[in-house]
């Protein structure tokens, strides 16, 4: 079976992000770009389903600019065989990337999707819901444990209340939650080794999908600051403070 | 045109946050109704009809929808949707798995976590973590939208609304649920919860989160964690407050041994008032902490839970 990650090039999550003057978004210029943390965590998974011989073949997709190559490069160098960018510079929201990732789907015809559960910088948590809606596949959302057997799938979900226990007809979609796995490191060796593996370049146009925004961005703003509040010396007086002052206890 | 809100619940009552998405489904459009599907979901159906500000309560009846799989739930939702100008959804783990799909189906963006309504087709949504808030503008005739409970006031209750059975869309077959591990605990839910005392990696096992439940007991208080304690095996996933996992906003959040991390404060910096206590002072939590302690947590946790009165 192929299985399908998909990988997005996000504002490292180490990174102090700073909303930009005009206010129609966020400084990326010149500021550390890696995979997004929750896809780090797909590209592992798949790969552990490499390992156990559950998985044929790993194709790492990214869409947007030229520069998702090496987020790309990053997932090959981990373990994935082939990378497959859609490329554009244009403004791409979930929608789009899940119209992009179906039809990548289609001529590739996975047997498994993985993707991460949301990425870090608009948060959405949709575009692996999304494909699965347009694929007419299931879904295993959040995924704490996945267990692929024939032509099913168990999932252990992380939900409000703790986890759930689902079973997905196969193919789905799947995404990760963070305590799917812990991922690995690409060693020096493999790093080299990932220079050598292919990657197919796209263009929006040539697979069809309409890839213009739905949502338009009026403005992007910094939150409103808490002020600095005080050190106090002893729980007598914290307790005091939160009665007297706060009146929260 | 109206809104429709689509509720999850237990069988018995919707949840809370319900309440809350009714209040901000009022602010999209003139009249609010709720979807309750379910297996023998009747009595929650009179719940929602109870809430103020919903007009109708349409309660769908299917085998299917007995645990909630998106896969049998979104057919259901895109059936109706021609009927209503809004689509919206809290955003907990029902909401964020049942909502894109509702909205790819119909071709249409997705507003996630919406924590304000500018206007009925604008709305207000943190990004990175919080730290950039965005204002989004559809152009979709249809408006899927999941919102943030903590950032609307829940509706109360009083109200009665009519309760209409609608038909069921059937199960597709693709998913089936087997079970669940929920985590037991008699505290408040987190997420509604007044008070919140929160864990870090400070606590250093699972073991000593027994002395904060002792803390949340006698507060009356929800118990969080950050993620480095779920990671380490301390608490259960669901405890976790943060960017990927709970936002809450409570009166007071106490936060121990917890460092800060903007993934953290990210789902915990709108609390009304918030307390750290953490033995390193250059701990980024003291950045948003109205009262802090620099001190050892072992003693004084068991110091405050000595010192405040019962609930």
């Amino acid at each position: 079976m192929k299985v399908l990650v998909a990988v997005k090039r996000v504002i490292d999550y180490n990174v102090k992000i700073r909303v930009k003057a005009d206010n129609t978004g966020v400084e990326t210029a010149n500021v550390k770009m890696s995979m997004n943390p929750f896809d780090e965590i797909a590209v592992e998974e798949a790969i552990r389903m490499k390992e156990k011989g559950q998985a044929t073949e790993i194709i790492a997709f990214s869409a947007g600019p030229a520069q998702c190559q090496e987020t790309i490069r990053t997932a090959l160098a981990m373990g994935a065989d082939r990378g497959v960018l859609v490329q554009t510079d244009a403004e791409l929201q979930p929608l789009a990337v899940a119209k992009l990732m179906k039809a990548v789907v289609d001529k590739e015809q996975p047997g498994l999707v993985i993707v991460g559960k949301q990425a870090i910088d608009d948060d959405s948590n949709q575009t692996g819901q999304m494909l699965a809606a347009l694929l007419g596949w299931s879904q295993g959302t959040f995924a704490n444990k996945l267990n692929v057997a024939d032509g099913s799938a168990e999932v252990k979900r992380e939900v409000d209340g703790g986890l759930e226990n689902i079973k997905i007809k196969l193919p789905a979609v799947i995404t990760t939650d963070l305590r799917l796995n812990e991922p690995r490191y690409a060693s020096l060796p493999n790093i080299m080794k990932a220079k050598k593996k292919p990657i197919e370049v796209l263009a929006p146009d040539a697979l069809g999908v309409d890839i213009a925004p739905r949502l338009k961005v009026l403005k992007v703003e910094e939150p409103p600051k808490r002020k600095s509040g005080i050190k106090v010396k002893t729980v007598a007086e914290l307790v005091d403070k939160l009665k007297n002052e706060a009146g929260v206890i | 045109m109206a809104v429709l809100v689509v509720a999850a619940h237990d069988g018995k009552t919707v949840r809370s946050n319900v309440a809350n998405a009714v209040t901000a489904a009022s602010q999209m459009g003139p009249e609010v109704h709720v979807l309750v599907a379910g297996s023998n979901a009747g009595e929650a159906a009179k719940s929602a009809a109870a809430i103020q500000g919903v007009a109708k309560v349409l309660n769908a009846e299917d085998a299917a929808y007995a645990n909630w799989l998106a896969e049998d739930v979104a057919p259901l939702v895109v059936k109706l949707a021609p009927n209503y100008s809004h689509i919206v959804m809290a955003a907990d783990s029902v909401g964020k798995n049942v909502a894109p799909r509702v909205a790819a189906l119909l071709d249409v963006a997705q507003v996630s976590e919406a924590i304000k309504v500018e206007a009925p087709d604008t709305f207000v949504r943190p990004i990175y973590a919080g730290n950039a808030m965005a204002t989004v503008q559809t152009a979709d005739k249809i408006k899927v939208v999941t919102v943030r409970p903590t950032n609307f006031k829940a509706a109360a209750t009083g109200g009665s609304a009519p309760v209409e059975q609608i038909g069921g869309t059937g199960a597709g077959g693709l998913a089936s649920y087997v079970g669940a591990e929920l985590s037991k605990s008699e505290r408040p839910e987190l997420t509604s919860a007044k008070i919140v005392v929160s864990g870090g990696r400070g606590l250093a096992s699972g073991e000593n989160f027994k002395m904060l439940e002792a803390l949340a007991d006698k507060l009356g208080a929800g118990l969080g964690a950050s993620r480095a304690a779920v990671d380490a095996g301390y608490v259960p996933n669901d405890y976790q407050v943060g960017q990927t996992g709970k936002v809450v906003a409570p009166d007071l959040y106490i936060a121990i041994g917890i460092s800060g991390a903007i993934q953290h404060l990210a789902g915990m910096k709108d609390s009304k008032t918030i307390v750290a206590i953490n033995k390193d002072e250059e701990a980024p939590i003291f950045q948003v902490a109205d009262y802090g302690i620099v001190g050892d947590l072992f003693q004084i946790v068991p110091e405050l839970t000595a010192a405040v009165e019962k609930k």
